[in-house]
C-alpha cells in the first residue's frame, strides 16, 4: 500500500487484504432497467430488515390500496411495511426466507385497479430531482418521512435507515458515505441506478445529509464502474457532494473497509461507523429516500439484477417487493439446463434457495444463478497452513485457527482469535487451496461461542 | 395498466408449480440438483494444494538440472533412489493407517525431491532409502499426515542419516579424490573455508561448479526457482527475505571486522545450503508460521541460527539444524503473533 493516497481524501482508496474474484458483471451491467409486469400475488414477510419484526395492521380479507401501510415497526430498530399492489389480504402465514428465517408473512392477492409499474418507473426517471431547494425540508421532517416510508438499507443487510439518519445529540455524525461500491460479483442494481437515476441518488444523499447535518457527503464508487462515476460527477456538479473513486477489491462495499479506504479511520471492533461520526448508506437507499420525500411514496419497489450463466436472459428489473423469485426468473427466460444453484444476492454472501415461491424482500439486491461448473466443489484436503486465508481476511484474523476451533468445539480458542470480529465475507473460503469451508465453520464457531456464553 | 382480478390468480399458482416441475426436470435431465449451500458459492479457480506442490516441483527443476549436469550419474542415482523410496514410504504408511490414497497431492514427491537434493551424490543407496522412510514415517505420518507435522519431513530424514551414518554423510565423505566428476574431487566450499581457509572464487559458487549436496551448489538456480515460488505466492517472500537478510547482516559484520572486503559475506550467502534452504525448505508452509509477523521472526531466527552454527559449531554447515530448531518454536511464534483485528483498541 505505502505512499498511495486517494486524491482529496485522507484514505488510501483501499483497505488491507481482501480478494479479487472475477466480477462477472458483464451478464447484466449494460442492460437497462426493465419494468416487471404486475404479479398476481405478493408475499410480504414481516421481518425484511435487521431488528424487530413489524406488527401487521391488516387482517385477512381486508382490502388494501397501493402504498398502504400494512405493517408498523413499533420498536426503535424496526421498519414499516407497505403494500406494493392494490388487493385483498388472503392470509398471514409462515414462510421460510433464503436466510433460513421462518416467519409470518402477509399474502396479498392482486385485486382491483392497479397503478401501472411502467408509470411508477417513468415517474422516477422523469421527475426533476431537486438539488438546490431541499432546505425547505428540516431534519426532523426528513427523518420522520424516512421512518414512515419503511426505508431500509437496500445494499443487502437491510438495516432500518431512520436509525442511521436519526439526529442524535450523543453521536454527532459529520460524514455521510454513500456506498456505490457494489463489490459482490454479478450484482448490478446499484450500478444501473447510478447510471440511470444519478439525480435521484444525489437528491437522496442531500436529504439524508441534511437529516443528520453531515458536514461532508461522499459518494464512493469502485473504479471498475467508469460510466457510473461519470454520471454522478455530472449530477453532483452544483452540489457539495464529493465523489471518491476507490479501488476495486472485495469486500470494498463493507462498511468498515469503506471507512478505512476513504477516511482512513478504523471503526472500533464491536462498534458501528456511527461511533466515529460516520453514517454509511447504499445508493439504492438514497434513491428510496428521494422517492419518499419528494414523491411522497413509500418503499414498495426496488431494482434487482437477475444474472449468472444459468439464467436465459440476464436483466435488471424494477420489481414490487414481495413478488416471487420464480416469477422473476420466468420473466428472464427461465433457468438454463446447466443451472445448479439459485442465490438471493451475490455468490460471496448471498443465500441459496430452491423454492421458487420465495419472495423478493427489501434486502434482495439480485438473483444469481450459477452453473454446475461454477460451483464445482473440490474435495476438502488437509490444511497445509499456507496462510492464504490470513492474507485474504479484511479484518486481519486467522481464519484457519478459527475454523479449527469451531471444528473441535473450542469457543475459548475462538474467542482468543477474535471470532466475533468476523463479518463472514467469505474471502477465506474463496482462496483456500485445500477447499476447507472456513467461513462456514466460523459461523458454527460463533454459534458455539454464543451457546457457551449462555451456559455460563 | 389495469388488471382485473380473476383467472390470473390461478395462473400464478400454476407458475410456481411449473417452476418446481422445471427444477425437477433439470434434476432428471442432468442427474444433478438445484443445490443449496451456505455462502460463499464460488472459490478461486484452479487453486488447489496440488497446484502449490506442483509449483515447488517446477521451481526445483533448475536445481535438479544443475545437479545432474555437475554430478552426472551420482545425482541421477540419488534422485531416483530417494524419490522412489519416499513415494513407496508414503504408500506403505498411508495403507497401514487405512487412509485413502494421497500420492496425487504431490506432497510426497516434493519431500522426496527436496530430500534427494539435500543429500550428497556420493552417499550409498541405503542412506537415501532410510532417510526417505524416516522422513515420511517419523517426519510426517506419525503426526497425522500432511499438514500436521511440526518438523520439515525432509530435514527430519536428513538429520537422522547425518547422525546415524556420520562416516558417509560427514564433510569428508563429500570428497572423492580422483573422481572423473570434477566437482567431487574438491572439498565442499564451506569445509574448505572453515578447515583450511581456502576460498573458492565467488563465480564458481554462483553458477555452481563446486562440491556439495546435490541441490545447494548453484546459487543462480536457487534464486531462479526461489523467485518463481515467491512470484507465484506459493512461498511467502517474507521468510527468504528475512532469513537471507539476517544471515547477510551477521556475515557482513564478521566481514567488516575481519576486513575481507565482501568476500566472506558473499561466500556465506552463495556457498552451502543457505539459498536452497531459505527458498525451498524454510518456506514449507506446514512448518512455518501463519502470519506475516511470524514469518519474519521465523526467517530472522533461522538466519541467526545458521550463522551461529556455521561460525561456532563443529559443522561447516548449519542450515538443516537451524530450520529444525525454528520449526520447533513455530507453534510458539504462532501464539505470540495472533494479529490484532482491524479496529481493535
Amino acid at each position: 500500500m505505502g505512499l498511495f493516497k486517494l486524491k482529496g481524501f485522507p484514505g488510501k482508496g483501499t483497505f488491507c487484504h481482501g480478494i479479487h474474484p472475477p466480477d462477472k458483471k458483464k451478464y447484466s451491467a449494460e442492460r437497462p432497467i426493465e419494468v416487471m409486469p404486475f404479479p398476481d400475488k405478493v408475499v410480504l414477510p414481516l421481518l425484511q430488515h435487521i431488528g424487530a419484526p413489524c406488527q401487521p395492521v391488516v387482517k385477512p380479507k381486508d382490502h388494501v390500496r397501493f402504498g398502504e401501510r400494512i405493517g408498523i415497526g413499533k420498536a426503535f430498530v424496526s421498519a414499516s411495511l407497505h403494500s406494493p399492489i392494490a388487493g385483498k389480504v388472503q392470509k398471514i402465514a409462515n414462510i421460510t426466507l433464503p436466510n433460513g428465517r421462518h416467519l409470518p408473512a402477509i399474502h396479498i392477492k392482486n385485486e382491483g385497479e392497479q397503478v401501472s409499474h411502467g408509470k411508477l418507473w417513468k415517474e422516477m426517471v422523469t421527475t426533476e430531482w431537486p438539488n438546490d431547494c431541499i432546505s425547505i425540508y428540516d431534519a426532523e421532517t426528513i427523518s420522520k418521512i424516512i421512518h414512515d416510508s419503511g426505508v431500509v438499507g437496500l445494499g443487502g443487510a437491510a438495516f432500518p435507515t431512520h436509525v442511521k439518519v436519526m439526529p442524535d445529540e450523543r453521536k454527532m455524525i459529520d460524514t455521510l458515505l454513500v456506498n456505490g461500491c457494489e463489490c459482490e460479483p454479478y450484482l448490478t442494481p446499484d450500478y444501473r441506478l447510478m447510471v440511470e437515476l444519478p439525480n435521484a441518488v444525489v437528491t437522496g444523499a442531500l436529504l439524508a445529509g441534511r437529516a443528520i447535518s453531515a458536514r461532508e457527503i461522499i459518494i464512493c464508487i469502485e473504479d471498475n464502474k467508469p460510466q457510473a462515476i461519470a454520471r454522478l460527477k455530472k449530477a453532483t456538479q452544483q452540489t457539495v457532494i464529493k465523489i471518491a473513486v476507490v479501488k476495486t477489491k472485495y469486500p470494498q462495499g463493507s462498511e468498515k473497509q469503506l471507512v478505512k479506504a476513504v477516511l482512513d479511520i478504523d471503526v472500533p471492533l464491536g462498534g458501528l461507523p456511527g461511533d466515529i461520526g460516520v453514517a454509511i448508506s447504499n445508493v439504492g437507499t438514497m434513491a428510496a429516500i428521494a422517492k419518499g420525500v419528494i414523491l411522497e411514496e413509500p418503499l414498495t419497489h426496488r431494482v434487482i439484477s437477475v444474472s449468472g450463466a444459468g439464467i436465459a436472459e440476464p436483466k435488471n428489473l424494477f420489481v414490487p417487493i414481495g413478488i416471487s423469485m420464480g416469477e422473476v426468473i420466468e420473466f428472464c427466460g427461465g433457468l438454463k439446463e446447466n443451472a445448479a444453484r439459485i442465490i438471493a444476492g451475490g455468490p460471496m454472501m448471498g443465500f441459496a434457495f430452491s423454492d421458487p415461491a420465495t419472495p423478493v424482500t427489501k434486502g434482495t439486491s439480485g438473483i444469481t444463478v450459477l452453473t454446475h461448473d461454477e460451483i464445482a466443489v473440490e474435495n476438502e484436503t488437509a490444511c497445509v497452513r499456507c496462510g492464504r486465508c490470513v492474507d485474504a481476511c479484511p479484518m486481519n484474523l486467522v481464519p484457519t485457527r478459527l475454523a479449527m476451533a469451531a471444528r473441535y468445539n473450542n469457543p475459548g480458542l475462538a474467542e482468543q482469535y477474535h471470532i466475533t470480529a468476523c463479518f463472514e465475507c467469505g474471502s477465506c473460503s474463496y482462496v483456500c487451496p485445500a477447499h476447507i469451508k472456513l467461513v462456514q465453520l466460523i459461523r458454527t464457531g460463533k454459534a458455539q461461542l454464543a451457546a457457551s456464553r449462555g451456559n455460563r | 395498466m389495469i388488471k382485473k382480478n380473476g383467472p390470473e390468480q390461478k395462473k400464478g399458482k400454476n407458475l410456481v408449480a411449473d417452476q418446481t416441475k422445471q427444477i425437477d426436470e433439470i434434476k432428471e435431465s442432468t442427474g444433478a440438483h438445484i443445490h443449496v449451500a451456505p455462502s460463499p458459492h464460488i472459490s478461486e479457480p484452479l487453486m488447489t494444494t496440488r497446484r502449490m506442490m506442483t509449483d515447488v516441483l517446477i521451481a526445483l527443476l533448475p536445481l535438479t538440472g544443475v545437479a545432474v549436469y555437475i554430478f552426472e550419474w551420482y545425482a541421477v542415482k540419488q534422485l531416483l533412489i530417494t524419490i522412489t523410496a519416499c513415494l513407496a514410504a508414503e504408500i506403505i504408511f498411508v495403507k497401514m493407517r487405512g487412509r485413502s490414497f494421497t500420492l496425487m497431492d504431490c506432497s510426497a514427491a516434493v519431500t522426496g525431491l527436496i530430500l534427494a537434493l539435500s543429500l550428497p551424490g556420493t552417499a550409498p543407496w541405503y542412506v537415501g532409502v532410510l532417510a526417505a522412510f524416516v522422513a515420511m514415517g517419523i517426519g510426517k505420518i506419525i503426526f497425522g499426515g500432511l499438514g500436521m507435522n511440526i518438523f520439515n519431513p525432509a530435514m527430519v530424514g536428513r538429520a537422522f542419516v547425518m547422525i546415524a551414518f556420520a562416516s558417509v554423510m560427514g564433510a569428508s565423505a563429500y570428497e572423492m579424490p580422483g573422481s572423473v566428476v570434477d566437482a567431487l574431487s574438491q572439498a565442499t566450499p564451506l569445509t574448505a573455508l572453515k578447515q583450511s581457509s581456502i576460498g573458492v572464487p565467488l563465480s564458481h559458487l554462483f553458477w555452481g561448479t563446486t562440491n556439495g549436496s546435490l541441490g545447494e551448489v548453484s546459487a543462480a538456480a536457487c534464486l531462479v526457482g526461489g523467485l518463481f515460488l515467491c512470484f507465484r505466492k506459493t512461498a511467502s517472500w517474507q521468510i527468504p527475505a528475512s532469513l537471507i537478510g539476517t544471515a547477510a547482516l551477521m556475515a557482513g559484520l564478521v566481514d567488516i571486522i575481519g576486513s575481507y572486503s565482501g568476500y566472506f559475506l558473499f561466500h556465506h550467502l552463495f556457498g552451502g545450503a543457505l539459498l536452497f534452504g531459505a527458498f525451498f525448505i524454510a518456506t514449507d508452509p506446514v512448518t512455518s508460521p501463519l502470519t506475516v509477523k511470524g514469518k519474519i521472526i521465523f526467517g530472522a531466527g533461522t538466519g541467526v541460527l545458521v550463522m551461529v552454527l556455521r561460525l561456532f559449531s563443529g559443522y561447516p554447515e548449519g542450515m538443516m539444524f537451524a530450520i529444525l530448531l525454528m520449526n520447533g518454536v513455530t507453534p510458539l511464534i504462532n501464539r505470540w503473533t495472533i494479529p490484532r483485528p482491524t479496529g481493535e483498541v
